[in-house]
């Protein structure tokens, strides 16, 4: 009697065992109630400020889940802190493919944290996607079919810039300061896409600085001495601060781009002196949450309505949750356009096949459109000017040029 | 413990952590416990210098840096096989080291401190300049390659690799714990403790001093080489000061002066952190603070002191 049983467990367990393999080698992290994401964030560590994109999206997945999840699943949200370290990034990815055993990876944050795990999660064919960071590299699914970049490059932004001064300022010329790193960088090479063959026509000198240098003071002068009048500054906020009191000291009154992760009032302009930073242009792709122009805005009125509900103590002039919503917003539509097949090909297919997807959180006019060869989900944005109180946004949107 | 099991037990211990894991762990508990191999070696570098000579360096982070760039530079430029990589960065790291002693003689205490900090600020910025570019990478970093095991041994790469850096580290323990036993390692003690008296002892504190900077620098290379193969990956910003730091927390809580302790430090320091986020997504840093702080106050001679204690009991 015993042994029979035993015999009909056991002829059970096997009949169940293809299904099994099957569901657990074409589905990971995957089963009939929920689907399981996995996250790296650096809630320690020097970028803890960033934090906030994390939590917002926590909230986020938890507002789904309350109302029903999404193809017929619950979303199981599995965020883990790097501490903004690539070698911790690197443990806490395969923590999360190999342990958690998540079906995919979705905006994890830092240029050197996703550069560390980016072969691994293409060797392990899983999907990587809308990460957090402005480096162009993540459109390149010819050599990294799993990885997926979200918010406009740096290099976007600055062929924006190139195409606005072809367009509004033929004679310009121009000279650049950039930060002597990967993110300085992708604004010349930007430069250099938006110009094409004219680059040497329009760009008379380019002038970099180290992020320890003390001063950009030195470099300001020499970019006056050269006659241009017409700036592009890609800078991390200290050094836009300066450059920004610098060239109004020298009496200076070039046209002055700056880039947008300088835009912070607080930061930047605030520091440098409103009055200083008249007549700069930086851009923008979201909708600022201090801008009152947004007061009305239906998408701004439902980011507050979820803030309000599900991030009640969360400091709403922080954009990272503005961010996270928007981003968020945008895997949602990926998981709804996978039905119910959420294998991790189906998953970067969907992911690769949105259209013309409009994000409450955007700007109006700017959408998110991925293919087969286009990685870059968003490449419109719009500039917008500092009128000596609030960035007041101007002209069309533009897109950037090349693939 | 009585003096053959103390003699016996580092050998049972060693052979333990090369079966058990193989049998046991998981791939990435075997990546996580090849992280710990690998910072045990470092904190063990950083023990020789600090815990055993006195001399306090907050900048063994740079030297880790040296021995991973030279090892993925090599791998990735030069097509040198991975293990091939390390009497390189053992050499470059011990020279490097060396002429770092040199004007670290005439400093002391908190100037020396400071001048080692100075380093590891200095580290991610050099490994960015221009001029090294072409091999650095620059702020992209390198990516390089994971080994198989070698011999068509049975063994996944993540098994090899743990065995790999298990029996370099191990030969690397056993060398450091047989000269802190012996002559070398007295006058290293009897340097922090008493100089003046060393000296009268006809013991050449300069020559110990900058030679025993150079051995831990070689042993923090190392680690740093094992480092890089492991995370398959080097990058500037990896190598900034949290990473000195993070070593200098190893060898405190593990406890200075002790070869067990450098472990048990690496335990600490690889486990710890994942403790602390587990309790607070909101603050880990404010939870692993605590811990630490915790930790100091209930065994302040580090977690070797608590072997010693058990061994004195025993005893």
């Amino acid at each position: 009697m015993k042994r029979r049983s035993l015999l009909a467990t056991a002829g059970a367990a096997l009949a169940a065992a293809p299904l099994a393999r099957a569901l657990a080698d074409t589905v990971v992290g995957v089963t009939a109630t929920e689907i399981k994401i996995g996250n790296i964030m650096p809630y320690s560590g020097p970028a803890s400020a960033y934090g906030a994109i994390g939590h917002g999206h926590v909230a986020f997945f938890k507002r789904l889940n309350e109302q029903g999840g999404v193809g017929g699943r619950k979303v199981n949200f599995i965020t883990l802190d790097d501490g903004y370290s690539p070698p911790k990034t690197v443990e806490q990815a395969r923590r999360l493919v190999e342990q958690e055993q998540v079906a995919f990876l979705f905006n994890p944050l830092g240029t050197p944290n996703n550069s560390a795990i980016q072969k691994y999660m293409n060797q392990k064919k899983v999907p990587h996607i809308f990460l957090s960071t402005g480096a162009d590299k993540w459109g390149d699914p010819e050599h990294f079919p799993w990885t997926m970049g979200w918010q406009p490059s740096y290099r976007t932004e600055a062929q924006i810039y190139a195409k606005y001064i072809m367009k509004n300022k033929p004679a310009a010329k121009v000279v650049v300061l950039y930060q002597n790193d990967d993110f300085g960088k992708d604004y010349l090479i930007g430069l250099k896409d938006g110009f094409g063959k004219d680059y040497a026509k329009y760009v008379l000198k380019e002038f970099s600085f180290e992020v320890t240098d003390a001063t950009i003071d030195s470099q300001a002068v020499s970019m006056q001495a050269t006659g241009a009048d017409t700036i592009v500054t890609a800078a991390t906020p200290k050094f836009a601060a300066q450059m920004i009191r610098k060239v109004a000291d020298m009496n200076w009154k070039p046209l002055h781009f700056l880039t947008n992760v300088s835009a912070s009032v607080g930061a930047v302009i605030t520091p440098a002196g409103p009055e200083k930073a008249v007549g700069i242009i930086t851009s923008a792709y979201a909708k600022d949450p201090t801008d009152p122009t947004w007061d009305k805005d239906a998408g701004m009125i439902e980011w507050r309505a979820f803030m309000k509900k599900y991030l009640p103590d969360a400091d709403l002039t922080d954009g990272g949750y503005v961010f996270s919503y928007g981003v968020c917003t945008t895997l949602l539509q990926v998981l709804k356009q996978c039905g119910t097949d959420f294998s991790r090909e189906n998953i970067i297919k969907q992911a690769a096949s949105l259209k013309n997807l409009v994000v409450p959180t955007l700007l109006p006019g700017v959408i998110v459109s991925t293919s087969a060869t286009n990685f870059h989900p968003i490449r419109q944005m719009q500039l917008s000017k500092w009128s000596g109180k609030t960035w007041e946004l101007f002209g069309d949107i533009i897109e950037g040029t090349g693939a | 413990m009585n003096p053959t099991l103390s003699r016996v037990f580092p050998w049972l211990f060693f052979a333990a952590a090369a079966v058990l894991p193989l049998l046991f762990a998981s791939d990435y508990r075997l990546f996580q416990l090849t992280m710990v191999v690998v910072y045990a070696v470092a904190v063990l570098g950083l023990n020789l210098l600090t815990g055993y000579n006195g001399q306090v360096s907050l900048g063994n982070g740079a030297f880790y840096a040296i021995g991973a760039y030279t090892t993925a530079i090599l791998m990735d430029k030069f097509g040198v096989p991975y293990w091939a990589t390390l009497p390189f960065s053992a050499l470059v790291c011990a020279g490097v080291g060396f002429l770092i002693g040199l004007p670290a003689l005439r400093l002391g205490g908190m100037y020396l401190a400071l001048t080692t900090f100075a380093l590891a600020v200095a580290t991610p910025q050099l490994l960015k300049y221009k001029l090294f570019e072409g091999w650095t990478g620059g702020v992209q970093g390198i990516v390089i390659d994971k080994p198989d095991a070698p011999f068509g041994l049975p063994l996944n790469p993540d098994q090899w690799l743990y065995l790999f850096c298990l029996l370099v580290g191990g030969v690397l323990f056993l060398a450091a714990s047989n000269m802190v036993r012996g002559r070398i390692g007295r006058a290293m003690r009897a340097i922090r403790d008493q100089p003046t008296a060393a000296e009268a002892m006809g013991i050449d504190i300069a020559m110990f001093k900058t030679r025993t900077f150079a051995t831990s620098a070689l042993f923090t290379g190392i680690s740093g080489s094992l480092g890089a193969i492991t995370i398959q990956f080097v990058a500037p910003d990896a190598f900034g000061v949290p990473l000195s730091l993070t070593f200098f927390v190893g060898m405190v809580v593990g406890g200075g002066a002790s070869i067990a302790g450098a472990i048990m430090g690496a335990l600490f320091i690889q486990f710890v952190p994942n403790i602390a986020e587990e309790v607070s997504k909101a603050a880990p840093g404010a939870v692993y603070g605590l811990i630490l702080i915790g930790f100091m106050f209930l065994l302040p001679g580090g977690l070797a002191s608590l072997l010693r204690l058990l061994n004195g009991k025993r005893a």
